[in-house]
């Protein structure tokens, strides 16, 4: 099978019903993405499919054949962090780090989606991502910022 | 002055070239009281951290510590960069590597910060002060003349600089530490209290950190464990002879211990879910008999005296309103994001396992034990981790992997699913407070007894001045697998205590704060409360109808902590909203303010899960809720907004904030609640459904 990830093309061999979540890491060793629940509950596993973010660990591989898959590690160009990245580390918006790549992945789809959130919308879109550390107030705040550094960027 | 055996001096420097280094021996010049985790054999030779600064111009700091996300690893570089006069990003550190770091009794009870960062800071003093020395010698002057700045020592009056990098070439030496190291006064302090950045925080953002669970070998496999159905529960017979013939999978059976290793993860479930077992499960109480159950087993004769002074008996007779409460709370379990993990590789009769655990020296002896190696033998890896709250003490899946690895060959991986880390790790225990005290009318406490049965003497004394009191805790047996938990008893205990002294204040027709304040002398419980009151606007706050105010206050561990809640209940079902959080945190002078504030939110939020709806449901021994869908953590919407005020106490010294911050939030909420509703809940967590019910 043909998967696209990050702009480029590798070829899997996949057990039927594998999910991409265990072909991204376990086949092709992206381990940006997580597994945390294995039921899509707590989004550490989140990827961009066409840009919507989906849940990796219960989406099977196959079903993300031919379309476009975004990963955490296809989000920062040469050594230029995406907004969002660099709006986390701004707002210390983490602590042990294993939910961010699926929070920035999910906020990510946010912005694509809805440049200028309001609190409320990103608290409603982000809910199904967990942060046991509880930096929740925090991966708010830096939404907002990267949502300013995003509009920043494409007034220059 | 240099102590240290050859062998080590040996090892050192060819693991980390040339240099200088300042190796801490010997705990007697240590003031802390847990001398213990620093070194626990009393050995001269047992170090407890190195500094090293090598030829290259790198500064390389050992220790045992390890990071769970509390960001210790920048903290401890940056109380090396202020002493040693560098920038944080001249400092690497190595942790929890039972290799190359020297032995710490693990990562746990807020330690990290009273008791390794005082060590590694003397450490760096000493390691500057070689510095300037080997400049005197060199330029034949008065080390007095000298300075160390951005790395290098000037000498001010002619001009001469000289790099760190410089002074050491070629050089091996070793300086112990002294009891007085030359500290630099708080007022010169230009790293310590700054906000620095997450050291390695770009890694995270990336993707790029490898965690356990991330770690891939060639040739490496994968490897399951068969479960018992439950807790308490025997294996009468398992038939593996279909996972035996599939190709790719190895069968492990050592006594009752059943595990799978297969080339695939995939591969791995389906040679699990092959076995066919029968296993004989014990009678067991379930969540909804549990607090009878604990009371029941708790053991005769009385518990273990915490605190006593006085006569209660005369406090209550002396008292002119008595009041008994019984507050209970249910088993939590800390759901850590990464489960456990572990990777297990042995070369000949050395075993290396890297797992996510905040005691790799722990896990180093449980494998010791299990293999009847010597402990130099194992080496243990600590990659750090996604988080642990407490709840990653044990070496669950390192004995795991190892065990597989052993028969298998192979390196083996070994990654608890979130079902396992919920069902076979262990439980922030349960337990029943019992209070009951007696006051004066005008508010004075006479009369103070309590007892807590399972959860835990932790935070247990009473913080107010109470002429006759008692405290104990009286262990129970647990039905289910117990341990450590952020904070641990903490929790219970200031949510009993906290609970009922809003009451007394109550009984009275008083202010809950000016209540505490009244029966308060301790300054740092006085300055939180009071600051986190003016925050939060106590006073002639404005509330609307069914909206209430709730406040609590204590200390633990060297932190003091105050928390002000704004809630409302609606009268028609119920229905509970958390509207606002204020805590003021104190502990001693502040490190990295953002990073210390990032735990202050980060433990109240955490709180607010065991506060107000997470409990483990189990029957018969089954965890019936061992999912994120089932067991309910905290989300985004359940936050409101939290405004944390610091105090800052540079005369003091620096304590840990990793737990303390967390056992303000809990009766805060249930006081709130008693404001709104009149409604007194005496059970965590206080609302699971998210609705407010009279309980009896």
């Amino acid at each position: 099978m043909e998967l696209l990830i990050n702009d480029k093309s590798y070829n899997v061999a996949t057990q039927p019903g594998q999910s991409l979540l265990s072909v991204l890491r376990d086949e092709l060793n992206l381990t940006g993405s997580k597994y945390g629940c294995g039921e899509g509950q707590c989004g550490a596993c989140t990827v961009l499919l066409d840009g919507i973010p989906m849940r990796s660990c219960i989406l099977p591989a196959h079903s993300a054949s031919g379309r476009k898959i975004t990963t955490i590690e296809g989000l920062a160009t040469e050594e230029k962090l995406h907004p969002v990245q660099d709006a986390f580390l701004e707002k210390e918006a983490l602590q042990c780090g294993y939910c961010t790549s699926g929070m920035i992945m999910s906020a990510v789809a946010l912005l694509k989606k809805n440049p200028s959130p309001t609190r409320q919308e990103i608290i409603t879109f982000m809910n199904g991502n967990i942060c046991r550390c509880g930096t929740y107030n925090r991966i708010v705040d830096a939404i907002t910022l990267a949502s300013s550094k995003i509009k920043a960027q494409s007034h220059e | 002055m240099n102590k240290l055996p050859e062998i080590s001096r040996r090892r050192f420097f060819k693991l980390l070239g040339a240099g200088a280094a300042v190796a801490v021996i010997l705990p007697g010049w240590m003031v802390s009281t847990d001398t213990e985790s620093i070194n626990p054999t009393g050995d001269p030779a047992d170090l407890s951290s190195w500094i090293h600064i090598g030829e290259n111009g790198k500064v390389t700091v050992f220790t045992g510590k390890v990071e769970v996300g509390q960001n210790i690893r920048t903290s401890l570089a940056q109380v090396v960069a202020e002493e040693l006069k560098i920038p944080v990003e001249a400092i690497q550190m190595v942790m929890g590597d039972t290799d190359l770091t020297i032995y710490d009794r693990g990562t746990f009870g807020s330690l990290t910060t009273p008791n390794m960062s005082p060590i590694l800071r003397k450490a760096a003093a000493a390691a500057r002060e070689m510095l300037l020395e080997m400049a005197a010698e060199k330029w034949k002057v008065s080390k007095n003349l000298l300075t160390a700045e951005g790395g290098k020592i000037i000498y001010k009056k002619s001009g001469k600089t000289e790099s760190y990098t410089a002074l050491v070439q070629g050089k091996q030496l070793i300086r112990t530490l002294k009891e007085e190291e030359i500290l630099t006064p708080p007022d010169n302090w230009q790293v310590i209290g700054k906000h620095i950045p997450k050291v390695n925080g770009r890694d995270f953002v990336t993707g790029k950190h490898i965690y356990t669970s991330d770690m891939h070998f060639p040739s490496m496999y994968y490897g399951k464990i068969l479960r018992p159905p439950a807790w308490h529960t025997t294996l009468v017979s398992a038939d593996t002879s279909a996972a035996e013939v599939m190709d790719g999978v190895i069968v492990v059976r050592d006594g009752n211990f059943i595990g799978v290793a297969a080339t695939n993860p995939d591969l791995a479930v389906q040679a699990l879910s092959s076995i066919r077992a029968e296993w004989k499960t014990e009678p067991q109480p379930s969540h909804r008999e549990i607090f009878n159950y604990l009371k029941e087993n708790a053991g005769s004769g009385g518990g273990r005296t915490e605190n006593e002074s006085g006569s209660v008996i005369q406090g209550m007779t002396e008292a002119d309103i008595r009041q008994k409460q019984t507050y209970q709370l249910h088993y939590i379990a800390h759901a850590p994001l990464e489960p456990r993990a572990a990777l297990a590789q042995w070369e000949g009769e050395k075993l290396t396992v890297w797992t996510g655990t905040q005691r790799p020296f722990g896990v180093r002896t449980e494998l010791a034990r299990l293999f009847q190696i010597p402990e130099e033998k194992v080496r243990v890896i600590m990659p750090d981790t996604g988080s642990g709250y407490g709840g990653k003490h044990s070496g669950d899946a390192a004995l795991e992997a190892a065990r597989l690895a052993k028969a298998v060959g192979k390196p083996v991986s070994v990654t608890w699913t979130r079902e396992e880390e919920f069902t076979w790790a262990y439980f922030r225990p349960g337990g029943i407070m019992e209070v009951s005290a007696g006051i004066k009318k005008d508010g004075t406490i006479t009369a103070w007894e309590f007892h807590n049965y399972n959860s835990g003497g932790s935070g247990i004394r009473p913080v107010y001045n109470i002429a006759h009191q008692l405290t104990e805790y009286h262990p129970a047996e647990s039905p289910l697998r117990q341990g450590s938990y952020r904070a641990l008893a903490s929790t219970a205990n200031h949510f009993a205590r906290e609970s009922q002294i809003d009451d007394l204040a109550r009984s009275i027709f008083m202010d809950p704060l000016k209540f505490r304040l009244k029966n308060l002398s301790d300054e740092r419980v006085i300055a939180v409360l009071k600051a986190a009151a003016e925050k939060f606007g106590w006073e002639g706050k404005e509330l609307p109808d069914n909206h209430g105010k709730g406040i609590s206050c204590g200390y633990d561990k060297g932190g003091y902590v105050a928390t002000c809640v704004e809630v409302s209940v609606n009268p028609v079902n119920g229905q509970l909203a958390i509207l606002q959080i204020v805590q003021a945190f104190e502990c001693g002078a502040i490190i990295n303010p953002d990073h210390l504030k990032n735990q202050v939110e980060g433990a109240i939020v955490q709180g607010m899960g065991g506060a107000l709806f997470e409990a483990v449901v189990f029957e018969g021994g089954r965890i019936q809720n061992p999912f994120f869908s089932s067991y309910r953590v905290p989300r985004f919407s359940d936050v409101p907004p939290i405004e944390i005020v610091l105090l800052d106490r540079r005369d003091l010294p620096s304590a840990g904030a990793g737990e303390t911050p967390i056992v303000g939030i809990a009766p805060a909420i249930g006081n709130a609640i008693r404001d709104a509703s009149g409604i007194r809940l005496t059970t965590l967590p206080l609302a699971p459904d998210g609705v407010v019910k009279n309980e009896r």
